[in-house]
């Protein structure tokens, strides 16, 4: 098929777009991240959209996955709940469709390779685009391995984040930014996913390197792709100290958390506490 | 080129075999699995790594390992000539520690401190326990509680040896969990901490790596066959979990094509029902802990269970290596089931003297079923990968031959022991309580123990089955 001509084909990042917007507005883009089907599929459907309802640009959604190593124990938890309760690819995509039906805000989904080369990397893309998706973060799929997704995504202009750590080389850093669209995802900290009390330090040089790789200075065009931090951040200090010297900041553990604590209402208010964060 | 790799199958060295392989890793770690390729290429192009590493095997080890003309189990495999090569003598009990010292020398290169390890029967963690006492070096240990609870004894080797044991309770609480939390460790202990990863699985370099560290096995017997009967196995026959005996004894073979390569699977309860870890026999390529092989998955790409009585062999994966062997129809796997390993197993305890472990006696199975169908003419060369030692509660179980009572005695003696420490220079009123309580319950399992010892009695004493 001609790749040009698919009329799905999206010329315009929507991600690099919410970012872009974000940068403008305020100090920079907070990005939330939940399981699907956590605690159970319409719940996880209410809370992603709580989320966006409470100061949240962008949602980045968890497929549950029997073997997740980048993650920490309070997402592990959450997702194994969620497969317990019958997971299906499929409810990704109809989570994915129900959520933008009420509320505006680009989604991708986090997802570990094998569920995608199982469903097959290029109809995974097609339902992606068809459902609504914006696109994927692949946390154990790099470039020097993603050819066949990074075709998928070229073809359907999907988004794709691929991630940066403190111990990438300057070349890899290099594949990292001149591969992703949206964003580059700056891992913080090495480690799993969760909470911690203090961001680490490596953020900033990290982001500082991929400057000096290639990625765009201050706020990045649509066109281009921002660097955003995860892993640790939990709370609105946090993500006005991020922000400072990144275009957008990542929370997952502190949301999930409080998801399995108060339910939605609970995930609304932290959300819009971490929000705080994003002000000027 | 291409035909000369075509017809050395010896020299494939990935990151691709065929379509299988690769580097599937989060990008925290490919910094470091760039060093160790990176400094694993510069021990093989110095001579000084092979010398040390082949002193070790000499003065520690206990390498090379002898092979062993098992005659009277012959009988049993259609009077095929069966030769056994005895990994199960080396130090630490399996052929495991191959791989440990050559990465415990290399970890030493990379300037790391600290050891980690993946185990699911435990040989592959007391191998590296050992390499860090011998080292100098800390050890962590990630072992499935499943796995904690049937290699009880396994897990006081580690712990004697100075590793702390971490009994992984997230998944299925088995190998495949205790690989992603070994993972997970390593992300946040990169700096000071090498993975010994144990088996041919894993992103690029491991599955290489390890299969170089393990081939020692098939060079060895290769050259001991030959010498012994002056002519080249008809066939080499080992069981698969992730392969890493498998792959070791092969290696040496894959050039030589008449000579048959046989991997045994764990079938579990059979391969039509959902209890086995028959990777390759039912699974279908995928990706899981790295690299893409076969794997047992649902629809969906969710890893499945696996299952085995053997805990060494109950992984869902396999190592890529046999998977491109088996897509070109190189080596054959075959899959056994829990019951004709325990079948092979008594059976060379009952006719050679040798007490396998029970992930090999999976390849003695096989090696029965092979020598009935290639007649008393046939020389198969069998891995014998490991002792079993380790698998004497389970096997004693298995077959009704340990006292449950005697064992459930000595816990009531222990208990009474613990019990009397306690209400030393403690308060009486609640101790008395917590005497009798104790007490009760070690006379309850006493009782249950010895009528099942009397049920197994009753369903065993039929001696070796031919």
């Amino acid at each position: 098929m001609s790749a040009q001509s698919t009329p799905t084909f999206r010329a315009v990042s929507p991600v690099g777009t919410a970012i872009q917007r974000a940068n403008s507005a305020r100090k920079g883009a907070l990005i939330g991240y939940l399981p699907v089907g956590f605690p159970n599929l319409a719940e996880s459907i209410d809370a992603a959209v709580a989320l966006v309802e409470n100061g949240v640009d962008i949602l980045e959604l968890g497929l549950p996955y029997s073997d997740p190593v980048m993650d920490g124990p309070v997402i592990q938890k959450a997702t194994q709940t969620s497969l317990d309760n019958g997971f299906r690819l499929s409810d990704a995509f109809t989570a994915v469709e129900a959520i933008r039906a009420r509320v505006d805000a680009p989604i991708l989904l986090m997802t570990y390779y094998n569920p995608v080369v199982q469903y097959g990397i290029d109809r995974f893309a097609d339902d992606l685009v068809s459902a609504g998706g914006a696109g994927l973060i692949t946390p154990d799929l790099t470039v020097d391995s993603g050819a066949h997704w990074i075709a998928a995504s070229d073809r359907t202009g999907l988004d794709r984040v691929f991630l940066a750590a403190p111990t990438s080389t300057d070349e890899r850093l290099r594949l990292a930014v001149d591969n992703s669209r949206g964003f580059v995802y700056v891992v913080s900290t090495m480690g799993v996913t969760g909470a911690r009390g203090d961001v680490d330090a490596a953020a900033r040089t990290l982001v500082e390197r991929l400057r000096a790789n290639g990625l765009a200075e201050g706020s990045p065009a649509a066109s281009t792709t921002g660097a955003c931090v995860g892993i640790g951040i939990s709370t609105g200090d946090q993500v006005a100290e991020v922000l400072e010297y990144a275009d957008g900041a990542i929370v997952g553990s502190a949301l999930v958390r409080a998801l399995a604590d108060g339910g939605v209402s609970e995930v609304a208010r932290v959300a819009a506490g971490l929000a705080v964060g994003t002000a000027r | 080129m291409s035909t000369e790799s075509a017809t050395h199958l010896r020299d494939e060295s990935g990151p691709f075999f065929g379509e299988f392989g690769g580097r599937f890793m989060p990008e925290s770690l490919i910094a470091a699995l760039d060093e160790i390729s990176a400094v694993y290429e510069e021990a093989k192009a110095d001579p000084t790594f092979a010398a040390e590493l082949a002193e070790l095997h000499r003065t520690y080890t206990g390498r090379p390992s002898i092979i062993t003309e098992a005659p009277r189990f012959g009988e049993y495999a259609g009077g095929a000539r069966i030769i056994l090569k005895r990994e199960d003598l080396n130090h630490t009990g399996s052929h495991k520690i191959n791989n440990v010292l050559g990465q415990a020398l290399l970890a030493r290169r990379l300037g790391k401190t600290r050891l980690i390890a993946e185990t699911g029967a435990g040989q592959h963690g007391v191998a590296t326990a050992t390499a860090a006492a011998l080292f100098g070096m800390s050890c962590v240990v990630y072992m499935g509680e499943v796995d904690t609870e049937r290699q009880a004894l396994n897990v006081a080797r580690m712990r004697l040896l100075g590793a702390e044991v971490i009994s992984v309770t997230t998944g299925t609480r088995t190998l495949k969990d205790a690989l992603n939390e070994a993972f997970r460790d390593w992300v946040a202990n990169v700096s000071d901490t090498h993975y010994v990863l144990g088996t041919v699985a894993g992103p690029h370099p491991f599955p290489v790596m390890v299969r170089d560290f393990h081939k020692i096995i098939g060079e060895e017997a290769r050259a001991q066959v030959l010498e012994l009967t002056g002519a080249l196995p008809d066939a080499v026959v080992a069981c698969v979990g992730g392969g890493s005996n498998a792959i070791g004894i092969f290696h040496a073979f894959l050039d030589d094509p008449d000579v048959r390569l046989y991997g045994y699977e764990a079938a579990g309860d059979g391969v039509e029902t959902l209890r086995h870890a028959a990777t390759i026999t039912k699974g279908r390529p995928g990706v899981l802990h790295g690299s893409r092989s076969f794997m047992l998955q649902d629809a969906d790409g969710q890893t499945l269970d696996s299952h085995s009585i053997s805990a060494g062999l109950d992984y869902p994966g396999v190592g890529p290596e046999h998977a491109w062997l088996s897509s070109i129809g190189r080596a054959t796997y075959l899959p056994i089931t829990d019951a004709e390993a325990m079948n092979a197993f008594r059976i060379l305890c009952q006719t050679e003297g040798i007490i396998p472990a029970i992930e090999s006696a999976h390849a003695l199975a096989g090696a029965i079923e092979l020598g009935r169908e290639l007649g008393p003419d046939a020389t198969i060369l069998v891995s014998l990968s490991g002792r079993g030692d380790k698998d004497v509660e389970t096997a004693g179980r298995y077959f009704g031959v340990l006292d449950e009572a005697a064992l459930a005695a000595s816990a009531l003696e222990q208990n009474a022991l613990d019990a009397n420490e306690l209400t030393d220079g403690e308060a009486e009123a609640g101790e008395l309580d917590h005497d009798a309580a104790l007490t009760a319950a070690a006379r309850q399992a006493l009782d249950e123990a010895s009528s099942r010892v009397d049920d197994l009695s009753a369903a065993t004493g039929n001696g070796v089955e031919r």
